[in-house]
């Protein structure tokens, strides 16, 4: 959040549009240089999206436009019309979770949560291209949002049980993944 | 099956991998952190920060920035009554605005309160200060030899903070009993936290004259203190929630001048006040890892068994106090915990410098000794043709002792966490056998779980747990401990549940609150499983028994035949015969009365008498064991890490899952610390950061992050509640120098300095190419006058805990 001229304020009139937010449509006025972080969070209260830097470096802003991780802290607001975005409040179907969303938890992949919501919609991204991806391929996808708690490994399982039961199966996570080794 | 033991000992909840209470909601974006929080009529606050590392403020205009529209005030120290605080009574040295001077980029100066972030950000540009500059200390070298212009007035001498010297038995008659005597200088570099939740805080002043803060902090109880002490109220008019933390690891753990600036201007505006810190501002507030450079002179014998130990540490500590006192204590003091240690001196010295200052940060000062002693251990092993697995597992501590510096070790299964790693990682066919290049290194390390004492001196418990229950069947658990991702709600929902035989998800958790739940001391120290679990289990326990006598009473079967499980009570003889857990509320409320239980927990008494003995004694020490493979790049010196084995003795997993997390996760920090992870400044220019940003700190990606097999070793501790000792600090401990070691396996070289850049790497591979010695690393130790030893004899040596008469004021080398 920049200022806006050194030497006073240069009061910017506020645009008012139309965004599609998880499927529905809604209306809001805000100061047109507002990013799309500040218009989910401010404007639409929609706090489930973080921000750990609002420089485009660390991932926990990531949100869906038009189904592609965008981070919204270097997305501007007034870009957005016309566009479909997805928010982590937007996985869940009614009070389903989304496969992910349940796999995360099972797992204990949200160690503070924090870094959580950019990379269950990063993650569903990827499903949603690649059903069946390798490590690899789910590391490198993630591979712009960090996480301080985990280590990554639990976020990585965590993907992979999902992609398995999204594909039909009835997949439960490995002993190791739960127990430790023997 | 390992780390499963709760079945197998008959648990039915402890053991288990219960989801975490608040795992949905984190998924689902519900969990409100601190910077999710919006009041009506909210203002929002920016600081000015200084711009100049050591300066005296010779004026501060706010007039211009106060008038500004849309501000709806401007503080300066001034403002404040001229009341210090910090972290440690030993070392209140910190104000919420710069008074008199400033000792660091990034001190604040004055604090705006606007209508929105930018109004306040604009009106910092208004805000004329006129510095006169201080020539600079930038590191522990100018400490030194630049006694004034002092950082601070107070201190031992000059820019020195503090100096610590103990002496465990006699070093000397160790050396002379010892076939060979090694002495290794190592550096640590400092690193940060870097939690993903950057700090923010929310304060609303009411009309009652009653503040609330909103805060992300792991200890709130002292902060409470802090509060009223500086904004000069009665802690029982102000209320503190601990939001849940988007990570800690020692970050948030100081009493922040934001924190204080909110409040003040909630108070001077009437309004409800918040600040969230940039990423920037959340590397000035720092309170990270020291950097340390040491000196270990260790005698050992033809066996690897070491005779004695003489450890000095530098700690690097910037600004201002914090932790820091204990974390120069702890540079030293746990070092004799992990291998037999019969004699043993330390000495160290912190020094102040117009940096970020330094604190918590995971392991809490035990890293960089452990760094030292453990790349040590590997060049002992490599002189004396030793394997070193087999040489930590031959001299690791005896479970059940007490240590030289009277420190009491319950359970440690060290040498069963070795075993485990050598076995899973073929450590036999790999150590000296992998072609250049590849190689595998051991390290291993001994944590406390919680400290025995508090961070100020009362006779108070350290947790409180207090349960409501009532007619609907509900059971509510208060404690004021924080959640930080640890997921220590869980651990209380989890073991209450398993003494009153119903399901976790029956429980409600309520945290972190001053005015609704009892004190905790907070999330530090890796004490909270063993302290709130212990005062849970015992107010659990209390009410299980109201619930006993009633239910006994209505069945006419004897309370102790009856059981607590799948939500009933019931006669184990016949479990037919029964209530559901409902009605055994109903029945004991009818008895009783309303239901409500405590339960609290204060750490047993330490065998160490001498002062500074209550500082490393902990209820109960984990132990953990490493190995980890590396590639090293001949040409480039660059280090990947594909894989490491990690085996951790955490007495009981509550939940093995959370478990297994924690420890993935001390092993990325540690790679991250080892590899690549540096809070460095520009010394030439202005002493400002040289990376504060994500993108330039260096940290792990899931790319860099390595395979990690995990084994939890179960030994239950007699202390830990249901035998749990900790996991969240300890397993951190042993990977930097497993890493250091195995560069060693690879290519032959030693590179005694964290992180192992590819640069150092390389000059050390260039260096024995060239038939030189093949090590980078530093060579000299400066020294400066130090006090006389305190000198305590042993437990070998039948000594009584307490400290001799100090020994003659002569420096010891
Ligand atoms: S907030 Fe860090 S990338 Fe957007
Ligand atoms: S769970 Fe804490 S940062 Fe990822």
């Amino acid at each position: 959040m920049k200022p806006l001229g050194k030497n006073g304020r240069k009061k910017l009139e506020k645009v008012h549009i139309r965004l599609r937010v998880n499927g529905e449509e809604t209306e809001v006025a805000f100061a047109p240089h507002k990013t799309l972080l500040e218009v989910l969070r401010e404007d639409l209260r929609l706090t489930g999206t973080k921000h750990g830097c609002e420089l485009g470096e660390c991932g926990c802003c990531a949100v869906l436009v038009d189904g592609r991780p965008v981070l919204s802290c270097l997305a501007l607001g007034v870009a957005m019309e016309g566009h479909e975005i997805t928010t982590v409040e937007g996985m869940a179907v009614g009070t389903e979770l989304h496969p992910l969303q349940q796999t995360f938890a099972e797992l204990g992949a949200a160690q503070c949560g924090y870094c959580t919501p950019g990379i269950l919609l990063t993650a569903k991204a990827l499903l949603e291209t690649n059903s069946r991806p390798s490590r690899d391929e789910i590391k490198e996808a993630l591979a712009g949002n960090l996480c301080r708690c985990t280590g990554y490994i639990k976020i990585l399982e965590a993907v992979e049980l999902a992609a398995a039961r999204m594909a039909g199966g009835q997949a439960e996570p490995a002993k190791e993944t739960i127990y430790g080794w023997e | 099956m390992a780390g499963n033991n709760g079945g197998k000992r008959g648990l039915r909840v402890v053991g288990k991998p219960f989801v975490k209470v608040d795992a949905k909601a984190k998924c689902i974006g519900e969990l409100k952190y601190a910077d999710d929080l919006f009041l009506p009529r909210m203002l929002h606050t920016k600081l000015l920060r200084s711009t100049v590392p050591h300066a005296r403020i010779i004026s501060i205009d706010v007039s211009k920035a106060k008038a500004y529209p849309g501000v709806h005030a401007a503080l300066t120290g001034a403002d404040l009554p001229p009341i210090t605080y910090g972290a440690l009574p030993v070392s209140e040295d910190e104000y919420p605005l710069a008074i008199g001077k400033v000792r660091m980029v990034g001190d604040p100066v004055a604090a705006i309160a606007a209508v929105d972030e930018d109004v306040a950000t604009e009106a910092l540009d208004l805000i004329d200060v006129q510095y006169e500059p201080l020539p600079v200390v930038t590191s522990i070298q100018d400490a030194y030899s630049m006694p004034e212009p002092r950082i601070h007035e107070y201190g031992e001498l000059g820019n020195i903070h503090r100096r610590q010297v103990y002496e465990f038995g006699s070093v000397e008659a160790g050396f002379a009993e010892a076939d060979h005597v090694r002495e290794d200088i190592t550096f640590y570099e400092g690193s940060t936290h870097l939690a993903l939740e950057q700090h923010a805080s929310l304060a609303q002043f009411s009309h009652d004259g009653k503040l609330t803060l909103w805060t992300s902090t792991q200890d709130m109880h002292y902060l409470h203190r802090h509060l009223a002490k500086v904004l000069e109220m009665p802690a029982s008019h102000i209320r503190v929630i601990a939001t849940p933390n988007g990570g800690g690891f020692g970050g948030k753990c100081d009493p922040f001048n934001h924190e204080i600036v909110v409040c003040k201007l909630a108070m001077v505006t009437g309004r409800p006040v918040k600040i969230c810190l940039t990423r920037e501002e959340v590397f000035y507030c720092h309170r990270g890892r020291h950097p340390v450079l040491m000196s270990t002179k260790t005698g050992y014998k033809k066996d690897g068994s070491i005779t004695a130990m003489h450890h000095r540490t530098i700690l690097d500590g910037g600004a201002y106090g914090g932790h820091g006192v204990a974390s120069t204590f702890y540079t030293g003091i746990l070092q004799p915990t992990t291998y037999t240690l019969p004699n043993y001196r330390f000495e160290a010295v912190r020094v102040f410098t117009n940096k970020a200052p330094c604190g918590p940060k995971r392991g809490h000062g035990t890293p960089q000794p452990r760094w030292a002693q453990e790349i040590q251990m590997d060049k002992i092993a490599d002189h004396l043709g030793l394997d070193p697995a087999e040489i930590r597992k031959q001299h690791a501590i005896a479970p059940n002792s007490i240590t030289a510096n009277w420190i009491r070790i319950g359970t440690l299964s060290l040498r069963q966490c070795i075993d485990k790693v050598v076995a899973g990682s073929g450590w036999k066919d790999k150590f000296r056998k992998l072609p250049h290049g590849k190689g595998i290194g051991i390290a291993c390390s001994a944590y406390m779980t919680g400290t025995q004492t508090p961070i100020y001196y009362n006779k108070l418990p350290h947790s409180g747990v207090q349960l409501k229950l009532d007619r609907s069947g509900g059971v509510c658990v208060f404690c004021g401990s924080a959640e930080i991702g640890q997921g220590s709600d869980s651990i209380l929902a989890y073991i209450v549940a398993e003494v009153l035989g119903i399901d976790p998800f029956d429980i409600r958790v309520v945290t972190g609150d001053t005015d609704l739940t009892p004190v905790d001391l907070g999330s530090y120290s890796s004490r909270v499983t063993l302290m709130t679990g212990n005062a849970a289990i015992e107010a659990a326990e209390r009410v299980r028994h109201m619930l006993r006598e009633a239910v006994s009473a209505k069945l006419e079967v004897p309370g102790e035949r009856l059981s607590f499980a799948d939500r009933r009570v019931f006669d184990s003889q016949n479990p037919d015969k029964g209530v559901s857990f409902v009605d055994a509320v109903c029945l004991a409320e009818e008895k009783y009365g309303t239901l409500g239980t405590t339960g609290s927990y204060k750490p047993p008494a330490a065998p160490g008498k001498y002062k500074g003995s209550t500082i490393g004694p902990s209820p109960a020490f984990s132990c953990t064991a490493a190995i980890a493979e590396v590639e090293v790049h001949p040409e480039t010196g660059i280090v990947v890490v594909p894989r490491v084995w990690i085996a951790h003795d955490i007495g009981q997993a509550i939940n093995p899952v959370l478990a297994v997390g924690q420890i993935e996760g001390c092993v990325y920090m540690g790679l991250g610390e080892a590899l690549m992870e540096e809070m460095t400044y520009r010394g030439n220019r202005n002493l400002v950061h040289k990376f504060p940003s994500f993108l330039e700190y260096k940290s792990p990606t899931t790319l860099e992050m390595c395979d990690v097999i995990t084994y939890l070793v179960e030994e239950p501790d007699a202390n830990g509640p249901f035998g749990a000792k900790e996991v969240g600090q300890g397993p951190q401990l042993p990977v930097p120098p497993a890493i250091a070691n195995a560069i060693y396996d690879a290519v032959g070289v030693r590179v005694d300095e964290i992180p192992l850049t590819p640069d150092k790497v390389l000059k050390a591979i260039r260096a024995k190419a060239k038939g030189q010695e093949g090590r980078y690393g530093p060579s000299v130790f400066p020294t400066c006058p130090m006090p006389p030893a305190m000198v305590v004899p042993t437990p070998f040596q039948g000594g009584d805990g307490k400290a001799l008469e100090r020994e003659p004021a002569v420096s010891k080398k």
